[in-house]
């Protein structure tokens, strides 16, 4: 048995040369991916995952490992598996081109329209 | 390394690099020298992805392992504000193991899997804590100094370029801060207090300075292999260059209590840098294999808390349960 310096330790009488079956898969559950919002009002953000085995649970979690120092209002939590994502080997597909200027607030330029219509008034 | 070139075994940058894609390769590291980081799906060099898994699985290792001689003292702290600050710390710690994990996780290796190998020996983590805190001012100790080259050690790695890992160490260095005050804060009072106090702080910092000399690792040698590795920004700052950055860092401030340290060759020199009496490399090495002080017991400590929560983990179980590799 352990003699310890942490009297819990000693108490709890452990072997020193204990042995244990492997965890075996899923002994720690499946992984949440955890969603928060900092104040009311913001964006939900991810944060982060943890293992839980279901979603009560990971809320709880959720709490606990990124809510802990009041930095959250709001908590979100979806399972890893039922989240969608694009590829990053696909990234080309957010690309855009110059000639898309028609979507950018910058692809439209008023003024020399208006200053040249203002000389032409002017000069009449 | 395409092509029926020999590489030479003993040749470990070559060896790291073999088989890999050569436009893979480029266009991987021409990412990381652009500053972007590298997620989850990237393809990645087999040896980035292996050399990750090992560090980040160890540090996390270390945080849990880390808890429990710090968690001997909960019960017997000083006060019932003590007690609630050590219990968050604690806390604290066994959160960044799980922050940790994860990040490994997104590498391709189960949570079930590293629990196993530290459990059998087989992962190793952070020397010191195989260490015993014998009095209060140890654990003082631990919280100041120990976390004190933590915070060096990961402000330097979360510049890496393993975006999941960089994530965690952000998180982990705000509240490493607390820690650091925390501590800070307790071995000023010791040191500042009555004689009996000041003698146990000084006893406590005496037994623990060789294992924080340890504490960044033996002086790299400076080969391919490390080069490669700090191209690729897994690794951030030589053990030696932290090692400076520690001394430099509080040194002075453990002098400023009129504490002492137990080294007489230990002094800043004329370039700046501190001259300071070659750790113990054997008996660094001795502890890390399993001869210290506290190694067994915080393995069967470890292995006897995962024994008896099995049946609480396998009760909330559910047969729809899958795993699926985390996304971030």
């Amino acid at each position: 048995m352990i003699i310890s310096l942490d009297p819990r330790v000693t108490r709890a009488a452990i072997e020193e040369e204990n042995t244990i079956e492997p965890l075996r898969a899923l002994d720690q559950w499946e992984t949440y991916e955890v969603f928060h919002q900092k104040r009311r009002g913001d964006q939900h953000m991810h944060v982060g995952i943890v293992h839980a085995p279901n979603a009560e649970m990971a809320l709880i979690f959720g709490k606990e490992q990124f809510g802990r120092r009041g930095l959250s209002v709001n908590i979100w939590v979806v399972k890893t598996r039922d989240v969608f994502t694009t590829e990053y080997d696909d990234s080309d597909i957010f690309e855009t081109v110059p000639d898309k200027q028609y979507r950018e607030a910058g692809g439209y330029k008023v003024m020399d329209k208006i200053n040249k219509f203002k000389k032409g008034l002017k000069s009449e | 390394m395409y092509g029926n070139a020999y590489i030479d075994p003993n040749d470990k940058a070559a060896m790291m690099l073999a088989g890999e894609d050569p436009q893979k390769l480029a266009e991987f590291e021409a990412r990381i020298a652009r500053g972007e980081k590298i997620e989850p799906k990237d393809w990645m060099p087999k040896e980035y992805r292996k050399q990750l898994i090992r560090m980040i699985e160890q540090h996390g290792h270390s945080e849990i392992i880390g808890a429990l001689p710090e968690g001997t003292w909960i019960t017997r702290a000083p006060g019932f504000k003590r007690k609630l600050a050590l219990m968050a710390k604690v806390q604290d710690e066994v959160g960044h193991a799980q922050l940790l994990y994860s990040a490994a996780e997104t590498l391709g290796k189960s949570r079930e899997e590293m629990i196993n190998d530290l459990i059998t020996g087989k992962s190793k983590y952070s020397n010191v804590f195989n260490y015993p805190a014998y009095t209060w001012a140890d654990a003082c100790i631990i919280a100041w100094l120990i976390d004190a080259g933590a915070i060096i050690n990961q402000v330097a790695n979360a510049k890496g370029s393993y975006g999941p890992y960089c994530r965690a160490l952000d998180r982990i260095c705000t509240e490493e801060s607390f820690h650091l005050k925390y501590g800070h804060d307790n071995v000023v009072t010791l040191a500042t207090g009555t004689p009996k106090q000041r003698e146990l702080v000084q006893a406590a910092l005496t037994r623990w300075w060789p294992p924080i000399m340890h504490f960044f690792g033996p002086s790299d040698k400076i080969s391919n292999h490390t080069e490669i590795l700090m191209k690729w920004k897994v690794k951030m700052a030589t053990n030696d260059d932290m090692r400076q950055q520690f001394l430099n860092m509080y040194v002075p401030k453990i002098w400023d209590l009129g504490l002492t340290l137990p080294d007489p060759n230990l002094k800043k020199n004329a370039e700046g840098k501190w001259d300071y009496t070659e750790p113990d490399w054997d008996e660094f090495k001795r502890v890390i294999n399993g001869g210290g002080p506290c190694n067994a017991e915080r393995l069967a400590v470890r292995r006897n808390a995962e024994e008896r929560g099995r049946w609480v983990r396998e009760a909330l179980n559910t047969a729809e349960s899958k795993y699926m590799v985390p996304l971030a």
